[in-house]
């Protein structure tokens, strides 16, 4: 094009300026996607539950515990196709900071309300044969390790003390890029032997599975009725919103991400509106000599937006590029404490369209401006 | 041939009629220009004297449609040019009028080819049409050599000459001059003087020039004296009544 030259030209006139402005743009959007993926995450529970599980919880509260007799009761009701358990461990493994989720799984029934947590036949098979067995999930036997016929020693923080002693038989694999592989599965009996009598016989949580998601509701209640005014009465939910839930006991998480979010768009706003702003401010009279000789105010307007926009999108394509190199390892570092983070190609295009809608508004007031000045006003201005 | 009497001429390039312009600062308003009438033929040469303040350059940026009159009217090769839009008058300025400023006013960014060029990116020209057009135009001006140097490795006498050339690049109707020698020294003057007697004289244009350096205003083929807005006084040939507005 014609007029790019002119508009590559005025860019690169202050080239310091030039680089600021889109280290800081990159610098700000990669913050940006950064918490878009970070919020991203936190949704993920939501995102990846299957429409057909529930999840029964004691209605005073996730720890407070249930009676595995309640099984064969729920097992019974119209519509519900199969029922696992799990157990939260808690356990530490060599150091605090290396957190992971350790549950207590039913291996009768685990499969089939996780179909799509995939495990080997064969280590399968080792895993029920073997009451000290253990499953990781492959990003923590990635992140420790790990291999098969490893020992793995867990200290347990809420049955006891001691350390607990696990063979891993299996690693297993999500079917989609955001299942969690992060948890780590161990037998029921092998729980129930070890923990105190006291508490032998509770499970933490139920998860079912229904024959039809449109059933859920009644199902839901269903179970909850049956239980009323039992010693332990029930809270069943989905699983998307039992996840909902899971996520704001962390506080108004997505609230906190989109706040910031906000201030880093904002932020972005005024440091390009602000290079954009004096960038016009210092050549107004070569602005001026455009439109004395014939250069439309909308030919003006278009040379102001088309120089924010390419700083914009330059620093829009260093910001995504800085993500896709930097959030695979920020995640890895942060596995545990974070769910997994993914950079799709939807929060790319999210990015960029951030970047443009960034360019377009900064330059759109220095460019209005530059538009309506008077020429033989910014004529007298050197 | 310069009339300032307001008898309608058919032959003129450009007419004035009864040309009024009035600021308002603050609650004051200061009328620059005043029933001013002008007729200028083609290939005319005209230098606009008087002190600061007479409305030298106001006239100068209204002939150009730079700025629109309080009251009355401006033609242009028949085209009544205060009555047009601002669209249409920025269009009119591209095809009809060759700015010449006494800073130059070059962009700096962009070398000599480059400024030169500028006019004919707003036309339908080819890459090579606008190529030959701009050689020919640094040719006229004696910078061929200069083609790719950037304005702060010129002089000021080479700036104002790459001025000129984008000011005839695209073939205008009438050049209208800013002081074009008041930012050089005596030598440098007397080229880019020269070089627009050069334009008028061989290629036949209509020069319009603010001045108040006395020795430049003598090489046009008439001067004006503006005073508080007012034509006051002529020179040299051609002047057939001097009319003066309101005070």
């Amino acid at each position: 094009m014609k007029f790019s030259r002119i508009i590559f030209a005025n860019l690169f006139r202050t080239k310091v300026r030039l680089l600021l402005t889109i280290g800081s743009f990159a610098v700000a959007l990669f913050l940006f996607v950064f918490l878009a993926v970070v919020r991203d995450a936190f949704g993920r529970g939501a995102d990846v539950a299957g429409a057909d599980r529930l999840v029964i919880i004691n209605r005073t509260s996730i720890i407070n515990l249930i009676p595995l007799s309640y099984r064969d009761k729920i097992l019974r009701i119209p519509g519900v196709k199969y029922v696992t358990h799990n157990n939260w461990f808690g356990g530490i493994y060599q150091d605090e900071k290396n957190f992971f989720p350790q549950f207590v799984i039913d291996p009768d029934n685990q499969r089939q309300v996780f179909p799509e947590l995939i495990v080997p036949e064969d280590q399968w098979a080792a895993f029920v044969k073997d009451r000290q067995g253990a499953i990781a999930g492959a990003a923590t036997a990635e992140r420790f390790h790990w291999k098969i016929g490893d020992r793995i020693p867990i200290k347990t923080t809420l049955y006891g003390g001691g350390s607990w002693e696990f063979n891993l038989v299996g690693i297993y694999h999500g079917k989609r890029p955001q299942d969690d592989e992060t948890q780590f599965w161990f037998q029921w009996d092998y729980f129930e032997e070890k923990i105190p009598q006291a508490i032998k016989g509770q499970i933490g949580w139920y998860v079912l599975r229904v024959d039809n998601p449109d059933d859920s509701p009644r199902i839901a209640k269903t179970i909850d009725d049956e239980f009323a005014n039992s010693p332990n009465e029930t809270k069943t939910q989905t699983e998307s919103a039992f996840a909902a839930n899971w996520v704001k006991q962390f506080g108004n998480i997505q609230f906190l991400i989109v706040s910031i979010g906000a201030v880093v768009f904002f932020t972005l706003l005024l440091v390009t509106g602000n290079t954009m702003a004096i960038s016009v401010r210092e050549r107004t009279s070569e602005l001026a000599v455009f439109k004395a000789i014939g250069y439309s105010d909308r030919a003006i307007l278009f040379f102001v937006l088309a120089e924010s926009l390419v700083i914009a999108l330059f620093g829009g394509v260093l910001g995504m590029l800085s993500a896709i190199l930097l959030i695979p390892v920020l995640g890895k570092a942060m596995s545990g404490l974070l769910p997994s983070m993914v950079l799709s190609p939807t929060m790319l295009l999210f990015g960029l369209i951030t970047a443009v809608l960034v360019g377009l508004a900064s330059g759109l007031l220095p460019g209005l401006n530059a538009m309506h000045m008077r020429v033989v006003t910014a004529l007298r201005r050197v | 041939m310069v009339r300032v009497d307001g008898i309608a001429d058919e032959r003129s390039l450009i007419q004035v009629r009864d040309l009024d312009k009035t600021y308002k600062r603050g609650g004051e308003e200061i009328h620059v220009l005043q029933g001013l009438n002008l007729n200028v033929g083609k290939g005319e040469f005209v230098a606009f004297m008087g002190p600061s303040g007479s409305g030298k350059t106001t006239l100068l940026n209204l002939l150009g449609g730079l700025d629109v009159p309080t009251r009355g009217s401006i033609t242009v090769d028949g085209d009544e040019i205060t009555n047009m839009s601002a669209g249409n008058l920025t269009s009119w300025r591209a095809r009809h009028v060759g700015f010449i400023f006494q800073m130059y006013n070059l962009i700096p960014v962009l070398n000599a080819f480059q400024n030169v060029e500028l006019p004919l990116l707003l036309t339908k020209l080819s890459k090579a049409e606008r190529r030959s057009h701009v050689e020919t135009a640094l040719s006229v001006v004696g910078l061929s050599d200069r083609m790719k140097h950037f304005p702060r490795q010129l002089s000021g006498g080479q700036e104002q000459r790459v001025t000129i050339a984008r000011a005839i690049v695209s073939d205008p109707t009438f050049l209208l001059c800013d002081e074009p020698t008041g930012d050089l020294d005596r030598k440098s003057a007397d080229d880019v003087m020269a070089l627009i007697e050069e334009l008028v004289n061989k290629y036949h244009k209509t020069v319009l020039m603010v001045t108040h350096d006395a020795l430049v205003a003598e090489r046009a083929h008439t001067t004006l004296h503006l005073d508080k807005g007012v034509l006051v006084e002529g020179r040299r040939s051609q002047v057939t009544s001097i009319v003066g507005g309101v005070a």
